[in-house]
């Protein structure tokens, strides 16, 4: 069902897509003729093995046309953490909502603004990077995105400057996202020594059980000596479908924490890759899924070490309960110049259900010859030696049970350094897993 | 308060306990002794009611109830404690939290109303001095990354919350050095009651001069083969336990 898109790019094409910039307009020609060659992927398809995106590829999704917002502060309060004094940039279906965002308080150095303002007040900065970091050649849904680019957030953070408050990308639909294609388009510039995290969450409030289809793209590139944390929420309707990709470049002695979080959506696709592409940059990539009833939670990442004396640290663990399935495809490439990398991978799935799933799959190429490289994958069930130490000390079987479900999940939420959040989302995984 | 008669247990098929019999009553501390392997952990397991091992014949009676026949939770909400040999690591609950949804099952179980984190925390405060342990330690992770001597030290914190009426310490004083071992000695001298008992499972003769026993057993193959006063455990540090095993095995 591809047609449905390619009508909804003509359509595009002749209205909302006029006032871009000329790059802007044959990057989405190249990415809707991209994506017309590419189709959707099947299970041939390496990268998809695991996942079929049938469900997806045969609805009809189209994109969606300016709704009148009907999202109001009060709803999104579940989803800010508590936060007063975060810089946050709200989207209602894909588009910008100047009204429900704050960015009032951003330091000096710190631009962050949607991507139609940012056409004419960072051209040069969008041209440089925006298409440039997220290859379109083998990826159909980054090229489907790349088509209708229009709207997203930039965050640009000059030299040496710390944003010490979160910056919030915050997606939310509603029900006039029912039967639409979201598709933001986002990108992050950390100059040399700049420091921020960034959050995006991806939301619904008050949709019924209706699908839509949000399918986003972020684009980082991380300067010389630069951190950037990035935190991704996916906490979609459980009818929801969502492919997102964070793609990041990342110069000599600069750090990327990741941390992805998904629960939401019927089907979900979460890619996050990185180039390190200098010496003396960190990559950690952790996430935590929690899948439950018929839902398919993907995780895809890729970590390039290209130069020498990187390391990488990726931990990323599940609780799969119901008939749900679980896939963890995780790469890493360590290129021939890449000595001394020093590279982990742990990816622990724990299956609650007997019709639960998990497909993982950890992919170590190494060219180069003085390596460290580990990558472990368990799969199982509550640690019997555990409970019974629990039970040892009178908590009865079923809190014990409990406990340490929640606990499993728990040592990898705590890798979260943003209070907020790790506090937020520990809560809401004892309040799932646990009576007490 | 603990009789024990003819206790046999098996793990994967392997019978390690042939035949107990020990009679712990009220204000006693009874040691048990023996070598490697000969099944101290074993019968420690079998007594909080470890799954993995399973018991084919004998009884053990707590209180005049059958032990064997209460599940792992419900021996220790009956007062029943074990300190690990090994204790377990259990990442992403905290020693605080854990703690505290042990005390209060415990409670519950006594019909006592679940304690208020602030009289919790005052409770905390008196324990951790006793076995003398940084307050730090109560937001880490059960036991997890804990040194040698820090997990043994957190097994007596344990025990110092949760008061147990028969607490069985299974190597408690292993891989200790003379000061931890002594803070581990001070806080379960402590503890003694006159209706409570301990069972005190260590290789060394050293912890006993501590904790003095009034039993000592030795354990060799699976049966008790000696019994004896605290000077037994003099005798065995003199002569080690060959004298005792050849007639056991022939
Ligand atoms: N889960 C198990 N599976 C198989 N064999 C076991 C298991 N647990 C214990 N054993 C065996 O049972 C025997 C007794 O073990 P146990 O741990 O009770 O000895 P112990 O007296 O405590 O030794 P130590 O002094 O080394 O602590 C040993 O031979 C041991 O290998
Ligand atoms: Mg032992």
């Amino acid at each position: 069902m591809i047609d449905s898109y390619l009508r909804g790019f003509e359509t595009f094409s002749r209205n909302g897509a006029a006032s871009a910039p000329q790059w802007a307009r044959s990057l989405r020609l190249s990415g809707i003729t991209r994506f017309e060659q590419l189709g959707f992927p099947d299970k041939r398809n390496e990268d998809w093995h695991f996942t079929s995106v049938a469900p997806l590829a045969e609805r009809e999704f189209l994109p969606l046309t300016t709704g009148a917002t009907r999202v109001t502060a009060a709803q999104l309060s579940p989803f800010t953490f508590g936060a007063t004094d975060w810089h946050t940039l709200v989207f209602v279906n894909g588009r910008f909502d100047a009204e429900l965002s704050s960015t009032a308080s951003l330091p000096d150095g710190v631009e962050v603004m949607s991507l139609a303002r940012a056409y004419d007040e960072m051209p040069v900065l969008l041209e440089q990077h925006v298409g440039r970091i997220a290859s379109i050649d083998a990826h159909s849904f980054t090229a489907l995105n790349t088509a209708f680019i229009n709207d997203g957030a930039v965050v640009h953070v000059r030299q040496d400057v710390e944003v010490a408050r979160p910056i919030h990308l915050l997606f939310v639909s509603d029900a006039g996202a029912v039967d639409g294609v979201i598709q933001p388009r986002n990108l992050i510039v950390l100059d040399r020594f700049a420091k921020a995290t960034v959050i995006e969450s991806y939301v619904t409030v008050a949709l019924g059980a209706s699908a839509y289809f949000t399918n986003t793209v972020t684009e980082a590139t991380v300067a010389e000596g630069a951190t950037l944390t990035h935190l991704k929420l996916q906490r979609e309707s459980a009818q929801a479908y969502h492919v997102g990709t964070l793609d990041v470049r990342q110069a000599r002695d600069s750090h990327l924490v990741s941390f992805s979080f998904a629960t939401g959506a019927i089907l979900s696709r979460t890619n996050t890759y990185t180039e390190l592409r200098g010496e003396g940059c960190g990559a950690t990539l952790n996430g935590l899924y929690l899948g439950d009833d018929e839902q398919t939670i993907d995780h895809q990442t890729r970590i390039e070490h290209v130069e020498p004396n990187c390391y990488s640290r990726e931990l990323y663990k599940g609780i799969l309960d119901g008939a749900s399935h679980g896939v963890f495809n995780g790469k890493v490439y360590v290129h021939p110049e890449a000595q001394k990398t020093d590279g982990k991978q742990t990816n622990n799935t724990l299956l609650l259900s007997e019709r639960a799933k998990i497909d993982t799959k950890p992919q170590l190429e190494i060219f180069a010859d003085d390596v460290k490289c580990t990558h472990g994958a368990t799969v199982g069930r509550l640690d019997e030696t555990s409970l019974f130490y629990m039970k040892s000390r009178g908590i009865n079987a079923r809190t014990a049970r409990e406990l340490l479900t929640y606990a499993f999940a728990a040592d990898v939420l705590e890798t979260i350094e943003l209070a907020e959040v790790r506090e937020a989302l520990e809560a809401a995984t004892l309040r799932r897993y646990a009576s007490v | 308060m603990l009789e024990i008669e003819g206790l046999r247990a098996t793990v994967s098929d392997k019978e390690i306990l042939k035949g107990i019999t020990l009679t712990v009553k009220p204000g006693e501390i009874h040691a048990v002794m023996g070598p490697n392997g000969s099944g101290k952990s074993t019968l420690a397991q079998v007594l909080a009611g470890h799954p993995a091992y399973t018991v084919t014949g004998g009884t053990a009676t707590y209180d005049g109830q059958d032990l064997l026949a209460m599940d792992a939770e419900v021996r220790a909400q009956a007062g029943v404690f074990l300190a690990f040999q090994y204790p377990v690591e259990i990442p992403g609950v905290s020693n605080a939290y854990f703690l505290r949804a042990a005390y209060n099952e415990i409670r519950k179980a006594r019909g006592e109303e679940e304690i208020d984190p602030m009289s919790f925390a005052d409770l905390m405060d008196e324990k951790m001095k006793l076995v003398e342990m940084d307050g730090a330690m109560l937001t880490r992770s059960v036991n997890t990354g804990f040194s040698g001597g820090e997990k043994k030290r957190n097994e007596i914190l344990q025990m110092a919350v949760l008061e147990p009426r028969l607490a069985i310490l299974d190597e408690t004083d292993s891989g200790l050095d003379i000061d931890a071992l002594r803070i581990v000695a001070n806080g379960v001298n402590s503890l003694k009651r006159a209706n409570n008992a301990t069972i005190v499972v260590t290789h060394y003769q050293r912890l006993l001069n501590y904790i003095v026993p009034d039993y000592v057993h030795v354990l060799a193959n699976g049966r008790i083969v000696r019994s004896g006063g605290k000077e037994l455990a003099l005798e065995l540090e003199a002569k080690g336990y060959d004298w005792l095993l050849e007639p056991a095995l022939a």
